[in-house]
């Protein structure tokens, strides 16, 4: 395999850890975040702080990871008692905070990033089987934990936090709960992308990530895992597929969005589970 | 043995006191009604008996213990149970995982557990005996979109029952329901209360509520101006006079 084909599965990789960790916060528990690429920068930051000092990759990794999922807990914290649509503008702040922060920062490069960040010694095909395995590590913990009572209890509060307060589910903690876990995965990714560009700038976790994240997951319908991979595979190879399209990808994001909203709000998996009905009757 | 014991509770929103000094205590396996016109505090008095809201003074005593400053969860788990006048169903999910996962309140409620527990058949199984309870059985498996609004009314009063409780309050679970309908979910209630179950009805079909309650307590302008037998409440002049108005307003009306 070429290099293009193991840096296009590490972006895959990255792609789906940080959709399907979004799925988790807000399609499993209904709160609506547009700001994950700053817990995903955050994580990519600390890693690459770590990296520069010495540390080992594990450990950069594992400080990405907590980093952003301190940051996530702070964020919620603020914001658990929120409603739904002051969550979504408290977390586009965030977005737009972290980069605003990240640019003025001279001991986190500035506008310039950090660079000369040491490499992972795995090589471009290591690096993308780290990614790839931490990859499907996410899913299988999304796919664990929506079939276990915690899930469950994430659903009902998304469906309806006043209902599942009458049944005795504390809704803060949950809520708490997915906004820490989904961002410390986002951490992780941040700190995997770290290894795999050894070069990170403000501009790759803009507000503009946050939104293609929730392209991905609205496209791949809100709460299903594997709807959300299947989104985050088309959304991350279709700019590659077509790239004379590029300039115009958000203009597509958004149509596509428009038009999932309007015809199949329920996404993909609710395409598939519809057809799924439908060939059951037949 | 006093199940709820609601003591010299108060509350005023800005310049308003929505209710003054209000008192009044449910024993074990009573079926209490509690009426009142359109403003008198009904729903203030049951969002603060199960903690949405916080009185300004008095307290609020479930099975002996001050619950005042409990959030409603915690309230729940102690044995309250309430259903909602407008119909608060899980919608992603079946009637029957609406009613589990009332039934399986002990494990969400600790989130560690919840992540570590995969089997529902116990809750299920509960679950499907509620369901049945109320008139649901062989409805397990609709999703609650496709349920009419007399079956939703159904669901609350199950995953109320799920929970196990000491007490239920439910707010007006008759309202937008047809003659018949009513009739048989007040009869349901009746069941219940026969069993053993304590409950708090609060009801505008006047009809349904002096035929299944044995002691109504009646709030007019946030305060409790009556509490006894039905028959004999609603012939209080009080009572008529909260509900009609005064004999002279209609008079000069």
């Amino acid at each position: 395999m070429t290099l293009y084909v193991y840096s296009l599965l590490s972006i895959l990789g990255i792609n789906i850890m940080l959709a399907t960790s979004l799925n988790l916060i807000s399609g499993f528990c209904g709160q609506f975040s547009l700001g994950h690429g700053a817990f995903y920068g955050a994580g990519a930051y600390a890693a690459a702080l770590c990296a520069v000092a010495g540390y080992p990759v594990p450990v950069a990794l594992l400080v990405g990871a907590l980093v952003g999922g301190a940051l996530g807990f702070i964020v919620g914290f603020a914001s658990v008692r929120l409603r739904e649509d002051f969550l979504v503008v408290t977390t586009i702040g965030v977005s737009f905070l972290f980069v605003g922060f990240v640019r003025k920062q001279k001991w986190l490069g500035a506008e310039m990033g950090i660079s000369k960040i040491p490499a992972s010694g795995l090589g471009p095909e290591g690096n993308a089987l780290m990614i790839l395995l931490f990859a499907a590590a996410t899913i299988a913990l999304c796919l664990y934990l929506n079939r276990s009572w915690l899930g469950f209890a994430f659903r009902a509060v998304g469906d309806d936090e006043q209902a599942a307060r009458t049944i005795a589910i504390p809704v803060s903690t949950y809520k708490l709960l997915a906004f820490t876990i989904g961002t410390a995965i986002a951490g992780l990714a941040g700190g995997l992308y770290t290894y795999f560009t050894q070069f990170i700038v403000p501009d790759s976790f803009t507000f503009i990530l946050s939104v293609t994240l929730m392209a991905m997951v609205v496209i791949g319908g809100l709460g299903s895992t594997w709807g959300v991979v299947i989104a985050a595979i088309i959304l991350t190879l279709l700019p590659e597929a077509f790239r004379f399209i590029n300039d115009y990808r958000l203009l597509i994001y958004g149509g596509v969005l428009m038009l999932v909203m309007r015809f199949a709000p329920g996404g993909l998996a609710g395409i598939a589970t519809s057809l799924t009905r439908r060939l059951r009757k037949a | 043995m006093t199940t709820l014991h609601v003591e010299s509770v108060s509350i005023r929103f800005g310049g308003v006191r929505a209710l003054t000094d209000v008192n009044f205590s449910v024993q074990k396996g009573e079926f209490v009604g509690l009426i009142g016109p359109n403003g008198a505090g009904k729903t203030t008095l049951l969002k603060i008996i199960a903690g949405i809201l916080t009185p300004d003074t008095g307290r609020v005593v479930l099975e002996g213990e001050d619950v005042t400053r409990l959030p409603t969860a915690k309230r729940v788990r102690k044995g309250l149970a309430i259903t909602h006048q407008i119909v608060r169903p899980f919608r992603s999910m079946t009637t029957l995982d609406n009613t589990a996962l009332a039934a399986g309140y002990k494990i969400t409620s600790n989130p560690l557990t919840a992540a570590f527990h995969w089997r529902r058949a116990q809750q299920s199984a509960r679950a499907a005996e509620m369901l049945a309870k109320v008139g649901l059985a062989g409805l397990e498996d609709r999703d609650v979109s496709a349920l009419p609004l007399g079956n939703l009314k159904r669901l609350e009063v199950a995953r109320a029952l799920a929970l196990d409780p000491s007490i239920i309050i439910l707010d007006e679970p008759l309202a937008g329901l047809n003659h018949r309908e009513a009739e048989r979910q007040a009869d349901t209630l009746a069941a219940l209360n026969a069993e053993g179950l304590t409950i708090v009805l609060i009801e505008h079909n006047l009809r349904e509520l002096v035929r299944v309650s044995k002691r109504l307590l009646v709030l007019d302008g946030g305060k409790m101006i009556a509490d006894g037998e039905p028959a004999q409440v609603m012939s209080d002049p009080a009572v008529r006079e909260a509900y009609v108005g005064k004999a002279d307003d209609h008079a000069a009306a």
